[in-house]
């Protein structure tokens, strides 16, 4: 316990601190870290000057009769209007600049397409509206989510430039050990995601009911932060990526401790009505917000109020049942942990930000027999 | 011409209904005349511009700073979503069939179009689905907010507004098929007699060529939103894979006409260019047979690249490798148009009015937007590139810069022939210098916030992306504003500009451009109705 606590200050501090980049901006792609992500700069590089070279041909051709060839200094139109070779040297040119570009594209395309010989495999599924991440080798499973600062700040309206890394901080980083060959393969549970991290030089969209494959092999220990970039609905700009890459020893390590701290029976212990407020609120955060709203008050039309709900603040075995099992247009919170729920519910039915005030409290004890863990 | 000028006489001085226009409103309801519904295409596309303008200014704002100011998530989507739908459906497309109504009989020597009833039709359908799209924006759960492309499963999460969005394409398809049926019936059967078709001025053959896109796109557009409508409310799996089917399956069919659909918005851009470049270099338009066969060419590739908007889709390697290739194709034939216009400018003797300002800028700027095209065409790029800000400077370098400003320059330079009355040229100008400025501030950082990672369709961002933002919003503030001035330019024109007569030529030479020159200004209500003997053509 104690161990995990170091770690995940560790990893949250390093997530602040590796990149100390704040307001800097760029102009250009980044490089990356990875071979792939080298290369595809380089024939970004390529591209951009061919463009730069024919571009101060055509504009300064124009550019010159523009300022030679007016009338305002008396030049005569010449009165040609056909050259057969000319038009043929301008089909030809562009067209072998063309096949030296497709060379080297095609070798990038190919080497960015081979997910074989991968060292591990990570599953990612895009949900509405975070990542969950599975390892495949060695059972880690969690889910990613905007973190807390964040999640608050564009919705109640406070200064974004106070939040360190607003919008591409999560709450559970994807750690990845360096030097290896990582096989990802994207899907998704609801609508089509994009899963991109510019630093490692590709994105690749999850779509539900079927599986993509990728690969990256990070060489350089570090922190890469990425969104999502397929449109998926109202909280589409509120689900970055955050990939840390350590050394094999570290993340080993890292495995250790999340596996422990993945199956721990949850505390159901009583909690202080502070905390359990606290607590939901983070609950509330993280599964909640995103359709009910940080005031409750839902949207018109698409999502329920919470607030002055009767369901929310009447007796609360329904309600229970009723966020376990969902409804066709809620998802289910089975995944919710007695603690948690027990939070949750206490949130909602008594935060002054939801608006209800029913005054009462619930102990992660009391609602064990309606609990199903599977 | 001397024909011509007798018909003119002949409708002053009788002042019967078969001849002249419908007395009062009555007339813009009912009207067949290709000039009528030519000014409704134009001025509803205009009045659309400003519309599809006003929700890109949501978006700049929205935008302007990091952290959410003025209006949530959804709507934003539902902003991004409404503003391509209305820019491409309501403003660009309309406006060129509100051009091809007006010009196409008038250049080819014919006395209207060929089915003159479903003319009216098609303009009172867009109306219609133009409408029907614009009220989702007040239904239950809001206006489409998937973005213009509908892709599923997220559109099928719009609230009411979804089959009433969907039965709106239906309107819109149906409208432009009507249109495109129209227009080539027109060029095919009502040229006069010398009117060959390589003699025909390039806005003709680009149209020409634009129609038959559209017979061939909008149906599959129509069957792409039907399968989504039985997918939602009639339990079918077309696009849900625990059904079977397949939400990838809906982008290619997307696609299939989404890529063509944009070459739609470009082609009669190229004709417009075609046409304008040569009057005021004074000097025939260089390599007309090669422009005709480069469009055509286009054309053509537009129908075999459509996954090149889908690189990161999850294609097979075949498929990346072949939409490649068969994307950087179209870099040749549009370098040869775009080198076939230098040369026309090259020894000529030109004047700056401001059409051919517009023109050149439109030269320049869609080649911009053609060299982003180029660099995304390469599939290992473009696994960067894709649905960043990249693409989005991309698509507005071809469609603001490009399309617009040839709109814009189409307006000024045949203005004076439909209204008889010349345009203010130093509020013309004025507008032109403050369009081409500022839509280089709103779209240039774009390229820049895109490489640096910002996704598109998102409505807030992180900090590093402030600067360009906001840099671009203020281009966008006083891109939208400058406009106002052409919307000035065009009412002052119309309620006499600037007093000067305007000769039948209106630019000096324009009667060896085309035949519209050799038509009095402003154009009588009938023209050509007995077809003209001498074709001006100026590339024999």
């Amino acid at each position: 316990m104690k161990k995990t606590k170091q770690l995940s200050a560790g990893v949250t501090l390093s997530a602040l601190g590796l990149e100390s980049a704040h307001a800097d901006y760029a102009l250009n792609l980044m490089q990356g870290v990875t071979k792939v992500s080298n290369d595809i700069y380089d024939l970004h590089m390529l591209i951009l000057w061919i463009c730069v070279f024919i571009g101060i041909a055509v504009f300064g051709t124009m550019f010159y009769s523009i300022y030679h060839h007016r009338k305002s200094k008396g030049h005569k139109a010449a009165n040609f209007h056909e050259n057969t070779t000319v038009e043929i040297v301008w089909t030809i040119i562009p067209t072998l600049i063309l096949i030296g570009m497709a060379i080297p594209a095609t070798k990038a395309m190919m080497e960015l397409d081979d997910v074989q010989k991968s060292d591990m495999s990570i599953k990612v599924t895009g949900k509405q509206w975070y990542w969950e991440y599975e390892y495949l080798d060695n059972g880690v499973h969690f889910e990613s989510h905007l973190d807390a600062a964040s999640e608050k700040a564009h919705r109640d309206g406070s200064d974004p430039s106070r939040i360190p890394h607003y919008l591409l901080n999560v709450d559970n980083p994807l750690v990845v050990p360096v030097g290896k060959k990582i096989r990802f393969v994207f899907t998704a549970a609801d609508v089509i995601h994009s899963w991109w991290v510019p630093d490692l030089g590709w994105k690749k969209d999850a779509n539900p009911g079927f599986i993509n494959e990728a690969w990256t092999q990070v060489d350089k220990p570090g922190v890469y932060r990425g969104q999502c970039t397929e449109l998926c609905g109202r909280d589409h700009g509120f689900m970055p990526i955050v990939v840390i890459a350590m050394e094999q020893g570290d993340y080993d390590k890292w495995v250790q401790i999340t596996l422990v701290k993945q199956n721990e029976k949850p505390d159901l212990s009583d909690q202080s009505r502070e905390q359990l407020m606290a607590n939901g609120e983070a609950v509330y955060l993280k599964n909640c917000v995103a359709c009910h709203q940080i005031d409750g008050k839902g949207a018109e039309g698409a999502y329920p109020a919470l607030r002055g709900s009767a369901k929310v603040t009447g007796s609360v075995d329904p309600l229970i049942g009723f966020i376990q099992a969902g409804t066709s247009r809620m998802p289910a919170f089975a995944k919710l942990k007695d603690n948690e729920l027990a939070a949750l519910i206490t949130y909602i039915r008594n935060s002054p930000d939801i608006g209800n005030k029913v005054g009462d409290e619930l102990q992660p004890k009391t609602i064990t027999p309606v609990y199903d863990d599977d | 011409m001397s024909a011509v000028t007798a018909e003119h006489a002949h409708d002053d001085h009788h002042d019967d209904h078969a001849h002249g226009p419908e007395k009062g409103w009555l007339r813009w309801i009912i009207t067949t005349n290709h000039k009528d519904i030519g000014t409704l295409y134009l001025l509803f596309a205009l009045a659309m511009f400003f519309v599809g303008g006003a929700m890109a200014m949501v978006i700049r704002a929205e935008l302007f700073e990091p952290g959410m100011q003025f209006v949530n998530p959804q709507f934003f989507n539902s902003m991004t979503t409404m503003h391509a739908l209305v820019m491409v459906f309501g403003a660009v497309m309309p406006a060129f069939v509100g051009l091809a109504n007006w010009m196409i009989p008038m250049m080819i020597g014919a006395p209207d179009m060929a089915l003159p009833r479903m003319n009216n039709m098609s303009f009172w359908m867009l109306v219609a689905g133009v409408l029907l799209l614009a009220s989702t924006l007040f239904m239950e759960g809001g206006a489409p907010a998937g973005g213009w492309t509908l892709y599923p499963p997220l559109v099928l999460q719009t609230g009411k507004a979804l089959p009433f969005a969907i039965f709106s394409v239906h309107l819109l398809g149906i409208s432009s098929i009507m249109g495109a049926i129209n227009i080539i019936a027109t060029i095919l059967n009502m040229r006069a007699p010398a009117m060959t078709l390589m003699k025909m001025p390039l806005f003709v053959w680009t149209w020409l060529i634009t129609g038959f896109l559209l017979i061939a796109i909008m149906p599959v557009f129509a069957g792409a939103v039907t399968m989504l409508l039985t997918d939602k409310f009639f339990h079918t799996s077309f696009f849900d894979a625990a059904g079977g089917g397949d939400p990838v399956l809906y982008q290619h069919i997307f696609w299939f006409f989404g890529h063509p659909e944009v070459y739609v918005m470009i082609l009669p851009t190229f004709g417009v260019a075609s046409t304008i470049i040569p009057v005021f270099a004074r000097k025939p338009l260089f390599g007309y047979s090669s422009m005709v066969y480069a469009t055509a060419a286009i054309a053509f590739l537009s129908f075999i690249v459509w996954a090149h908007h889908m690189f990161t889709v999850g294609l097979p390697i075949a498929g990346e490798l072949y939409f490649m290739y068969a994307t950087m194709l179209i870099a040749i034939p549009t370098g040869v148009k775009v080198f076939n216009w230098t040369a026309t400018m090259w020894k000529g003797a030109m004047t700056f009015e401001t059409p051919m300002l517009f023109s050149i800028a439109f030269v320049v700027l869609f080649t911009l937007g053609g060299f982003t095209g180029l660099m995304m065409s390469v599939a290992p790029v473009d696994f960067q590139y894709h649905d960043t800000y990249f693409i989005v400077a991309h698509f507005h370098y071809t469609l603001v810069p490009a399309s617009i400003f040839i709109l814009m320059a189409a307006g000024y330079y045949w203005l004076p022939k439909w209204t008889g009355h010349m345009y203010n040229e130093k509020i013309g100008q004025l507008h032109f210098w403050l369009s081409a400025i500022s839509v280089n501030i709103l779209f240039f950082p774009q390229h820049f916030l895109g490489l640096a990672g910002m996704p598109r369709r998102i409505p807030d961002y992180a900090i590093q992306f402030a600067d360009w933002n906001m840099i671009s919003s203020i281009g966008g503030f006083i891109f939208g504003l400058s406009q106002l001035l052409f919307l000035w330019i065009v009412i002052d024109t119309i309620k006499g500009g600037t007093g000067e007569k305007v000769s039948d030529e209106v630019w000096e030479d324009a009667h060896k451009h085309g035949l519209e020159w050799t038509l009095p200004s402003p154009v009588p209500y009938h023209t050509f109705t007995t077809p003209p003997t001498v074709i001006p053509c100026d590339h024999d």
